[in-house]
């Protein structure tokens, strides 16, 4: 049980003073602006955009500076703003085949069509620090080359003609909104994939980590990562017309996995799916490692026990702000609790005197 | 000149453009709001594995808004994000699209968007294409 305290409102308005100056550091240094964040830390703005589960740029880079950058904590600030928000509606699935790539590369295979494009990728750099980003160093200007094909298929297709690959299920499954009604096990991988698209980037990195090092290993290949432009498509109630609404910037994961094969069926590879937004290519691979791992029962893999095949472990753990929460609470007074406990361990400790 | 394809350019295209487009050639024009701007959301799907079944994905800001100009048009202003002054001038535009000053409208403002987002698609495209690693012509060497 929790007890509340009074009290103490004067302390936490002067604490939240000192925490207001100390964001803003020394004022001799120029404030920072919200642009600037947009601008110039665009992955931390799309991290917490991905984790927000809410693409906003204006709002997450203002989270991200109220924060003082505690990516975590402006998470939790768009989580919070998001639910003040009224639902208009729901898009058709967005299509990522008509993606305006700024990078599409395949582990898989070398010569697909429409390239392979490494975009503005740290893949290659040597992780040394640039000494020049100290001073306001020449910036290189990115080439251009005339573009002669727009059109760039997905890779996996090219599996799929063949049959090398397990095809994806449409039985036109209406997916239930996590945000609005409860996780309930077992899940759907509609809603799996929902929660892992929110989920903490770091938790799905550690679980994706523990299948390739044998943990549920299922032999990951980059069958496919794209990055770009993709339109989102809504239809206004009034009008009855279909109008391209926004557009955002989402990574998406396609892996091929181990194949598997019976008597029954030839050997074919099997797959998983990610998809976040923004340029997160770290978080969608993992995510698509994971939801392979997820997919064990309807693909026929026995269960190891490990954490990334245990849905109900990794579902109601992958979301940080749900994790945050319980966790930071344990800061906020126990005072009434934690003296019954203590009467507790002094009666019993008295009892054992007694007895010894 | 489809209503769809303005209301599409409309709502995707950049709040400052559009803001200086409209402060250049905008027109004055009387109406009374059916709906004030209003912030929300909407919920934007993905599909598994790009064929499978919907998820919802995560939800993108959108604001809206609808007005009756005083000719008796009715004008929506549907954008992502949250500037309720872009909606406003997206209504006027979907009204005055429906009057004789559509070819203005179209020439000044949807033309100039369409081109400008056209541009940076085709930056992003050409930057892409010159990273493209051309293994195939690497191995066979062109002898």
């Amino acid at each position: 049980m929790y007890v509340a305290v009074k009290g103490g409102e004067k302390a936490i308005e002067n604490a939240h003073n000192w925490l207001s100056e100390i964001r803003r550091g020394d004022v001799n240094v120029p404030n920072l602006e919200i642009d600037q964040i947009k601008e110039q830390l665009t992955l931390s703005v799309e991290r917490v955009m991905s984790e927000g589960s809410l693409y906003d740029t204006d709002l997450a880079a203002l989270a991200i500076k109220q924060s003082r950058g505690d990516l975590i904590e402006a998470i939790f600030l768009i989580r919070a703003y998001r639910t003040t928000l009224p639902r208009f509606g729901t898009s058709p699935p967005i299509k990522t085949e008509d993606m305006v790539c700024m990078r599409r590369i395949s582990a898989t295979y070398k010569d697909i069509p429409g390239k392979q494009k490494l975009g503005p990728t740290f893949d290659y750099t040597h992780r040394l620090l640039d000494f020049s980003l100290l001073a306001e160093g020449n910036i290189p200007k990115a080439e251009k080359r005339k573009v002669l094909k727009e059109k760039i298929p997905h890779v996996l297709r090219f599996l799929n003609k063949e049959g090398l690959i397990q095809k994806e299920k449409n039985n036109n499954y209406q997916p239930k909104d996590i945000t609005r009604n409860p996780l309930e096990f077992p899940a759907n991988r509609s809603e799996r994939l929902q929660s892992l698209s929110r989920a903490d980037e770091g938790f799905l990195l550690a679980l994706a980590y523990s299948t390739q090092r044998g943990y549920a290993r299922n032999h990951a290949f980059v069958g496919e990562l794209r990055i770009g432009y993709v339109k989102v498509k809504y239809n206004i109630p009034e009008l009855d017309i279909e109008i391209d609404i926004a557009e955002i910037i989402v990574t998406e994961c396609e892996s091929v996995n181990q194949f598997q094969g019976s008597k029954k069926t030839p050997a074919q590879f099997t797959r998983g799916y990610g998809l976040t937004f923004g340029q997160l290519e770290r978080k969608a691979v993992s995510m698509a490692l994971v939801d392979r791992a997820l997919r064990w029962k309807e693909i026929g893999e026995e269960f190891v026990g490990a954490p990334a095949q245990d849905e109900e472990f990794v579902l109601s753990h992958c979301d940080n702000i749900q994790a945050t929460g319980f966790l930071e609470h344990l800061k906020l007074p126990h005072y009434v609790d934690f003296q019954s406990e203590l009467e507790l361990v002094r009666r019993i400790r008295k009892e054992y005197e007694k007895n010894k | 000149m489809e209503r769809k394809f303005w209301l599409s350019t409309l709502a995707t295209c950049n709040d400052a453009h559009l803001t200086s487009l409209w402060q250049k050639f905008g027109i004055e024009v009387n109406f009374t709001w059916l709906r004030k701007p209003e912030i929300g959301s909407i919920m934007c799907q993905g599909k598994i594995g790009v064929t499978g079944n919907n998820f919802n994905f995560g939800e993108v800001t959108i604001t809206r808004c609808q007005l009756k100009t005083s000719q008796g048009k009715i004008g929506h202003g549907y954008v992502q994000g949250r500037n309720k002054h872009k909606a406003e001038i997206v209504a006027i535009c979907d009204a005055l699209m429906q009057t004789n000053k559509r070819d203005f409208l179209i020439k000044n403002i949807i033309r100039p968007l369409v081109v400008s987002d056209k541009n940076l698609k085709k930056d992003v495209m050409s930057k892409s294409e010159s990273t493209a690693v051309d293994f195939f012509t690497l191995v066979r060497g062109e002898t």
